[in-house]
């Protein structure tokens, strides 16, 4: 039981955020991607703690290790996938280790909830030779960040810290902490030999690495991170992160080693523990990352014979992966019409991706953020999208395959954060090595996606504060994009021919669609005037629907019906503007040629 | 381990799910509870289906609740409730938003809403309570707080006194909205108690 008076009650993201106050981080850098962003928002908002959204993983990461050489605790925050791009660095600052306690937080998204892969980065930590600490819920997370910081002094390492979906976007119950200090003072010190990743230091630190790993493997068998709950010895359980939670749950009675460190592991611990049950399981999300590297002990266990290495986890799924017979008998839902997400009424990616939804025989290269929503009915109009970055990348390597039968069919599309993560890059590279397609920079102002952060094309930085913004279309031409216009995407016939122009050019052209995100807080507060329909002036054309506005809808008729409401008999419906769900973006008023949809008052 | 409660709320994306969560949570965590909550962000609140879930009781380990284990459900849209069907068992309340809300393929024509939806879970036995949320909201003054009359139609399902969501609200809600979640918490422990 809880007294509320002393409580807080913070999703994982919060509770991290607080842990790294706590510690008296200093410097926190991080790209927005779920399920990290809300790290980032939160810690900006504490006293002392200087925070900022990165360009990409790989700057923020590298500011990290640069407040850790100046000697204070520092936080690189990320997505999954972000390591991905941070990885450079991430290998080398395990050689070069740091001054300040140095954190890299991934945020792991199994079930791909809004991610474009689910990989495990329990591998980092064996590919790079650091320490990882997975936490189970917010409080542990609270409680492991902070430990997370001591280590990396004590031991000198950067330490992975690895949270999922169900640790970072869970409320529960924290409490506050005492506030910590850097072991480290803040200064220039020159350590060449540990800072110069030089091969010949290198080598030397090299060695450094397998000495620490065999310091940490000490640490892992004596800790508390990696403890032992004692119970019905028939079945043992080794586990960590959530489906600790959920082992916990679908079998009370069982003992447990519940390992807060995902690397190393503690050997000694793990054959002992084995020693005692009868039958060892071994639970995790997605890769047998614990499993495999238990079986190389020498240790017989079950893993991935029976729980499934993909998706979530949860209680049920893992009961009913040890005891098949479990499963209850549950009632079946019917068949319902999907509700997959939608880009918001009157989002400015719909005018772009309905004309390329107009156009015949295009490749269309898409990118990470809600402008992928393009890909689904009605407009249909992406083909596709791997990474960040790789939209324009993709239509060069198209380009240069097709030759001349790629010629005004290549059409790459990128948000403005996306761009300066990573887009630009591909960008120099398609001028650099002669291309010739268009790239759609879709300039909302924000990374709306992740919800609303600020990018250094916005004009503020994390904490709202006016900063620099990068004047896109000076940039483009910069790297010798000879052909950069700017385009209106609520004017859909401009932004048709604006298109068209582009796709008829032998040279890179890049196109700036420019109005802003609905969500952002100036246009949530703006006053939009909605268009509503004039529902006896609509021919039933359903111009206006293909759109796929969420606040447009049909409402079929039968032949009595149309009759009835003085329609030709022919006439298969109507469409109807819900005015609450209007923002009068005038997209649709664009396309009806009847008179049927007007701004309300005109 | 104590019993368990599992409260599901399901609806669509910006129908003000996580505050309707929040507001519950808070009142069972001053219940003296132990609670645990799992929401969804990112791509899923774009107007797609979403749910939080939450889980309360003497020590919570799993933050999602188990299919056939939820308790309460308490949908914000009325397909959506039917959606959730797997979570629930005999005894299972549900408290339905009458509200329909179409999906692109409804709103594009291509199928029917399906009007009679709530028979799936009538014709299993369980109790289905139907609250016409939207209208009540616009009635006290404001469409957005639809989400709170639904925690008032809940919370006749929950052993807290109204006073103790009352306080919530007027501790966690930014001022300028207190006084309609108010009227709107009040209009929904109305409707089903």
């Amino acid at each position: 039981m809880t007294d509320s008076s002393t409580v807080l009650w913070m999703s994982g993201n919060e509770a991290i955020a607080l842990a790294a106050y706590e510690a008296g981080v200093k410097v926190a850098s991080g790209y927005p991607g779920t399920p990290s962003t809300e790290i980032m928002e939160n810690l900006s908002r504490y006293e002392g703690v200087y925070t900022e959204w990165a360009p990409n993983e790989k700057v923020g990461l590298e500011v990290a290790i640069g407040a850790s050489f100046a000697g204070v605790r520092a936080l690189a925050t990320m997505k999954h996938v972000g390591v991905n791009v941070a990885a450079d660095p991430l290998f080398t600052a395990s050689y070069t280790g740091g001054r300040g306690g140095l954190v890299v937080l991934t945020a792991d998204d199994p079930e791909m909830h809004s991610s474009q892969n689910e990989q495990d980065n329990r591998n980092y930590a064996y590919a790079a030779k650091l320490p990882m600490l997975e936490p189970s819920d917010p409080s542990e997370a609270k409680t492991l960040l902070k430990e997370a910081f001591e280590l990396s002094e004590r031991l000198d390492t950067p330490v992975l810290f690895r949270i999922t979906t169900r640790v970072a976007h869970v409320k529960g119950v924290v409490s506050k902490g005492e506030m910590m200090t850097s072991a480290a003072t803040c200064g220039i010190e020159k350590m060449p030999a540990k800072f110069v990743m030089l091969p010949g230091n290198a080598r030397n630190r090299r060695k450094v690495v397998e000495e620490r790993m065999g310091e940490l493997r000490k640490i892992a068998e004596t800790d508390e991170y990696n403890r032992v709950e004692a119970g019905d010895r028939k079945r043992g359980f080794i586990t960590g992160g959530v489906s600790y939670l959920y082992v916990k749950e679908a079998f009370p009675e069982a003992t447990v080693l519940k390992l807060g460190m995902s690397w190393p592991l503690p050997e000694e611990k793990i054959k002992a523990f084995a020693a005692t049950v009868d039958e060892l399981f071994v639970v995790e999300e997605l890769d047998p990352f614990l499993e495999h590297h238990i079986k190389a002990m020498g240790v017989a266990c079950h893993g991935k014979d029976c729980i499934p290495n993909q998706g979530e986890l949860n209680t049920a799924i893992v009961r009913k992966a040890i005891d098949p017979g479990s499963a209850p008998k549950l009632f079946s839902a019917p068949d319902l019409p999907m509700r997959p997400p939608n880009m918001c009424a009157g989002c400015p990616h719909r005018g772009v991706f309905y004309n390329l939804s107009r156009m015949k025989d295009i490749f269309v290269s898409g990118d990470i953020g809600c402008y992928t929503l393009g890909f689904l009915p009605p407009l249909s109009a992406m083909d596709s999208c791997v990474c960040m970055g790789a939209s324009v990348t993709i239509a060069h390597g198209m380009a240069k395959a097709l030759g001349a039968a790629g010629k005004g069919k290549l059409v790459s599309v990128i948000g403005d954060s996306t761009f300066i993560h990573s887009g630009i890059t591909g960008l120099i590279n398609s001028v650099y090595n002669n291309s010739a397609s268009v790239l759609i920079i879709l300039d909302n102002r924000i990374t709306a996606m992740t919800g609303q952060q600020n990018n250094p094309a916005s004009g503020c930085n994390i904490k709202g504060e006016p900063a620099n913004s990068i004047d896109l279309e000076e940039l483009c031409r910069a790297v010798g994009v000879k052909h950069v216009d700017e385009v209106n995407p609520h004017d859909i016939s401009a932004c048709k021919t604006a298109l068209k122009t582009a796709l008829d050019r032998d040279e890179m052209s890049v196109l700036i669609s420019r109005a802003p995100c609905v969500l952002i807080p100036e246009m949530k507060k703006a006053q939009h005037i909605p268009y509503l329909t004039t529902t006896e002036n609509c021919s039933g054309c359903r111009s206006c629907v293909q759109l796929g506005c969420p606040a447009i809808s049909w409402t079929p008729l039968t032949p009595e019906e149309a009759e009835a409401l003085g329609y030709k008999k022919k006439q298969k419906g109507f469409a109807v503007i819900t005015e609450v769900q209007c923002n009068g973006c005038g997209q649709c008023a664009a396309l009806c040629k009847f008179e049927a949809i007007n701004r309300k008052g005109e | 381990m104590g019993a368990i409660g599992n409260i599901l709320f399901s609806g669509v994306g910006g129908q003000g799910i996580l505050l309707a969560s929040e507001i519950t949570a808070y009142a069972l965590l001053s219940a003296g509870y132990d609670a645990k909550k799992s929401e969804v962000h990112g791509m899923a609140q774009r107007g797609g289906s979403v749910t939080a879930q939450l889980r309360y009781g003497e020590k919570v380990y799993s933050p999602l609740i188990e299919p056939g284990k939820a308790d309460i459900l308490v949908s914000f849209e009325m397909m959506e409730a039917a959606r959730y069907l797997p979570y629930l068992h005999k005894e299972s309340k549900v408290i339905v938003n009458t509200q329909q809300i179409k999906p692109p393929s409804v709103a594009m024509g291509q199928v029917a809403y399906p009007l009679d939806v709530l028979d799936a879970i009538t014709s299993q036995g369980i109790q289905v309570v139907t609250v016409a949320a939207f209208d009540i909201a616009r009635d006290v003054g404001e469409v957005k707080a639809a989400n709170v009359v639904m925690v008032g139609a809940m919370s006749n399902f929950l052993p807290m006194a109204a006073e103790v969501y009352e306080e919530i609200i007027n501790t966690r809600v930014p001022e300028r909205f207190r006084e309609v979640n108010i009227k709107a918490f009040r209009a929904g422990r109305q409707t089903s108690s």
